[in-house]
């Protein structure tokens, strides 16, 4: 290797610095993360963001303007039997119609060495079974989601990148897919899964990367994430809304109507809430610390992005 | 870093696979030969003669076979010889002191006197001649001088050295001089008769003891090529040579006297008289000739003018004969479907890359082989190998099945040597394995399959119709052939154009005007060029 500044021998994936240029549009505009050994990272961030391109790039299909990806540091073009190095799903619909789903394996093994028994291996993981001899082109979008798993399977890789895998899976699928990335993680794989939609990685991702025009926006441990959102919040069941809303008020609580009998309670500690309704006898069900989900913690994240970026690149610089 | 191995075999394996697996590409292979062989079989199939018999009932027509050398290559074997017999070694000597002829100005046959012009034709021959026996086809050597290709020793229809140049006259006579000794024949000319320089010598195989020796005059038929859009067209008439001997000496054993042809030697091809008779017409036979003495020169036949001296007049030739259409089948047009096939083979071959940019798949490839000039490399080699394999079975049938149906008809097939029967069959499969990666690499370069099947077949297959169909002028159908990629089909011509033969050596005609292998390298140059730019730009280009 020739690398003058070395990359952290740890991850797994590294992004270093990506900037590409579209004509006038900078699709990546100085892409950085890595992506650790062990862990799922959900990689999110709305359609052109960026996610895509960053995943041609780390695949040596794209050309990066600047800045440099690297599998286990090295850069992919220099992989010999790069399958056995990084699997990729990068368009499932990406098949020859008129090719059987085993043979489209096939080929993708030979061309690491791998022979036929590997192909009936990553098949029998892959639940696609009887299947696999029918021809791609009348595979459901779910079933080659699946192929395009088995395929990115063949070389038995330490990482895995897999591009919007929940696409078109029914919920089964998705609960299928959730299980074996965390299985692979659990195996000391690294699985960097991109998505538009963070609900699809609840309870799966371990780590977020979090993208938007080209860059990264938030780079964090998803529990982390997920207590700072939470932040505080207090969940309060009560038949009396408005009396609870102005006691609540008047210690400087921001309140939100959540439903017909909830209120969500911002500013106010748990057990300030359950004082001030004691000392104001409004009646109450249930109080609770409120968790966040995902997706609302994303959406925190993206209403910030400004404060965000911001803060990165004083990071980065 | 240690590099694990990463044979390239397993990128072939691979580009194999991807081949095979895909149903509707073997399909177009599989139509590759049953278009290449169809086609070829199209010709005779569609070719009917029906000749009656003496019984009255019907049956194909024999089309009858010319003679033929030793070699088994067609000759053409007509002229008048006076000539005498040598029995073992020896020599004939003879002074040459005029050539003069008439051919036909306007092409065809005249009417009459009508219509011929006096003058020799550039290979009209008058000379001596050393032969085996007078039956066609036999061995020979001769001296001789020709209308514009000064003297030349010619032997056994194919060999042809040249000697003095210049034309012959009163003024600048010719001595001719033959050698014999045993299978060896040595040939002479001079200026005058006292110095003499070799021009060559020829080992004739098994020469009987006894030959036939003496002067003889000869004059190939004279064409006039019509050359216009929409093809050229040939007429052509019988000519004449007459060539004036003296001082004919034979040395040696030579019993017996001179035979001098009153009227020509057997089967003469001249029709310029009326009636077109000389030979086994007769005469009083219908369309006898005229007294073939009352005007010298104007038809074949010899007069001794002195003990040792001739006139002769000829007509023919004595060269080896250029396969025409006209006459028989060539070997190669068997394989006349070959541009068909190809069609069906580019087409497999374009797919196989743009397909893979239609569906996305270029990336799942260049993911597994990061290397991308392997991967165009391994798509190639695939591509080649299974085009030149279909090639090799399409010519492999076409070629023995189709002659053997053209035979049956009653056509007749013109010679080849095994070696250009060979050649026609693997130069039919490398110019389908080079097309299959002029193809890959054009789809490498635009990526799109229709438009890449449309630029191969407007650079490969529409100069070829264009320069073979008779649709354009025989120079534009020469220049085709040789800066097109449509030049590779030269390496299926088996006849040979002969620089001693004066004929339409044309596209249309089925001549070429590069050689096998040339024509094909032109073909090759057209595919290297393309895949050296199919690799900058697969190598360069974002997936």
């Amino acid at each position: 290797m020739n690398s003058t500044s070395a990359p952290p021998p740890s991850a797994a994936i590294a992004v270093q610095g990506l900037r590409k240029r579209y004509g006038a549009t900078a699709a990546l505009d100085g892409m950085s993360f890595d992506v650790e050994a062990g862990t799922v990272t959900g990689f999110v961030g709305p359609n052109g963001a960026g996610k895509s391109t960053t995943m041609r790039v780390i695949l040596g299909l794209d050309a990066p303007d600047e800045g440099r990806a690297l599998i286990g540091g090295v850069p992919y073009g220099r992989l010999r039997r790069p399958l056995s190095h990084v699997g990729a799903l990068l368009d499932a619909a990406a098949l020859q119609p008129g090719r059987s789903a085993r043979n489209h394996l096939l080929w993708l093994a030979h061309s690491q060495g791998l022979g036929a028994r590997r192909v009936d291996e990553v098949v029998e993981q892959s639940g696609l079974g009887a299947a696999i001899g029918r021809k791609a082109g009348g595979y459901s979008l779910g079933m080659r989601q699946r192929l395009g798993i088995a395929a990115a399977m063949l070389g038995d890789p330490p990482a895995l990148l897999l591009d919007e895998p929940f696409n078109g899976l029914d919920p089964e699928g998705i609960v299928w897919i959730r299980g074996y990335l965390k299985a692979l993680a659990a195996e000391g794989r690294a699985v960097l899964v991109s998505s538009h939609l963070m609900s699809e990685l609840e309870g799966c991702a371990d780590h977020l990367v979090v993208v938007g025009r080209g860059r990264v926006i938030a780079d964090t441990p998803v529990a982390e994430l997920i207590a700072r959102s939470s932040g505080g919040r207090v969940v309060l069941r009560t038949v009396a809304r408005a009396e609870a809303a102005t006691a609540l008020a008047g210690v400087g609580g921001t309140v939100a109507v959540t439903g017909p009998d909830t209120l969500t309670v911002d500013g106010v500690g748990s057990a300030e809430v359950v004082r001030v309704l004691n000392a104001g006898g409004v009646p109450f069900s249930e109080i609770s610390a409120h968790r966040a989900s995902l997706e609302e913690a994303y959406m925190d994240l993206t209403r910030d992005s400004v404060e965000f970026r911001a803060a990165q690149s004083g990071e980065v610089a | 870093m240690p590099a694990p191995r990463d044979g390239f075999a397993q990128l072939v394996h691979a580009e194999w696979t991807k081949l095979r697996t895909v149903r509707g590409w073997m399909i177009g292979l599989v139509v590759a030969v049953v278009l290449t062989v169809g086609i070829g079989l199209l010709g005779p199939a569609g070719s009917q003669s029906e000749c009656g018999r003496a019984d009255g009932s019907q049956g194909p027509c024999k089309m009858q076979s010319p003679p033929k050398d030793a070699a088994g290559q067609e000759v053409t074997d007509q002229k008048t010889f006076v000539r005498r017999t040598l029995s073992g070694d020896g020599s004939i000597t003879a002074r040459l002191t005029s050539m003069v002829g008439k051919y036909p100005a306007g092409g065809g046959s005249p009417t009459g006197d009508q219509g011929l012009v006096d003058g020799v034709l550039p290979w009209s021959k008058a000379g001596i001649l050393v032969k085996d026996g007078t039956a066609a086809g036999s061995a020979y050597a001769a001296v001789l001088a020709t209308g514009a290709h000064g003297v030349r020793m010619q032997y056994d229809y194919t060999g042809d050295l040249a000697g003095l140049p210049g034309p012959v006259s009163a003024a600048a006579p010719r001595w001719l001089r033959l050698t014999r000794v045993g299978d060896l024949l040595t040939g002479y000319d001079s200026v005058d008769g006292s110095t003499w320089t070799r021009i060559g010598s020829a080992r004739l195989g098994g020469l009987p003891h006894d030959l036939q020796v003496g002067v003889f005059a000869a004059s190939p038929d004279y064409a006039v090529i019509k050359d216009s859009f929409g093809g050229s067209s040939v007429t052509s008439g019988s000519s004449l040579a007459t060539g004036t001997f003296d001082q004919v000496a034979v040395t040696g054993q030579s019993p017996g006297e001179w035979t001098v042809p009153a009227n020509g030697e057997g089967n003469g091809p001249w029709n310029g008289g009326p009636g077109g008779g000389n030979g086994p017409g007769g005469p009083g036979g219908p369309g006898a000739p005229r007294n073939p003495d009352s005007t010298p020169g104007s038809h074949p036949g010899a007069v001794a003018t002195g003990a040792d001296a001739f006139t002769v007049t000829g007509s023919g030739d004595v060269a080896p004969a250029s396969a025409d259409e006209g006459s028989g089948k060539t070997l190669e047009s068997s394989l006349a479907g070959t541009f068909a096939g190809l069609i069906a083979v580019v087409v497999v071959a374009a797919l196989t890359m743009t397909a893979e940019y239609r569906r996305g798949l270029i990336r799942t490839s260049l993911a597994a082989t990061p290397r991308r000039g392997r991967l165009l490399a391994a798509k190639a080699t695939v591509l080649g190998a299974a085009a030149f394999g279909i090639g090799l079975i399409a010519a492999a049938a076409a070629v023995p099945i189709v002659t053997a149906l053209e035979r049956n008809k009653g056509l007749y097939v013109f010679h080849a040597s095994t070696q250009a029967e060979i050649r026609l069959i693997v130069g039919t499969a490398a110019l389908l394995a080079v097309a299959a990666v002029l193809a890959l690499a054009v789809a490498t370069i635009v990526r799109r399959g229709a438009v890449a099947v449309a630029a191969v077949i407007v650079v490969i297959v529409v100069p070829y119709v264009l320069a073979t169909a008779s649709v354009l002028p025989a120079g534009a159908a020469e220049w085709l052939t040789r800066l097109t990629p449509a030049a590779a089909f030269a390496v299926q011509q088996t006849s040979t154009p002969w620089a001693q033969v004066t004929h339409v050596y044309t596209p249309s005609n089925g001549y070429f005007p590069l050689s096998p292998w040339v024509g094909l390298a032109v073909l090759g140059l057209y595919a290297a060029a393309a895949y050296a730019l199919a690799h900058r730009l697969l190598g360069r280009r974002d997936a």
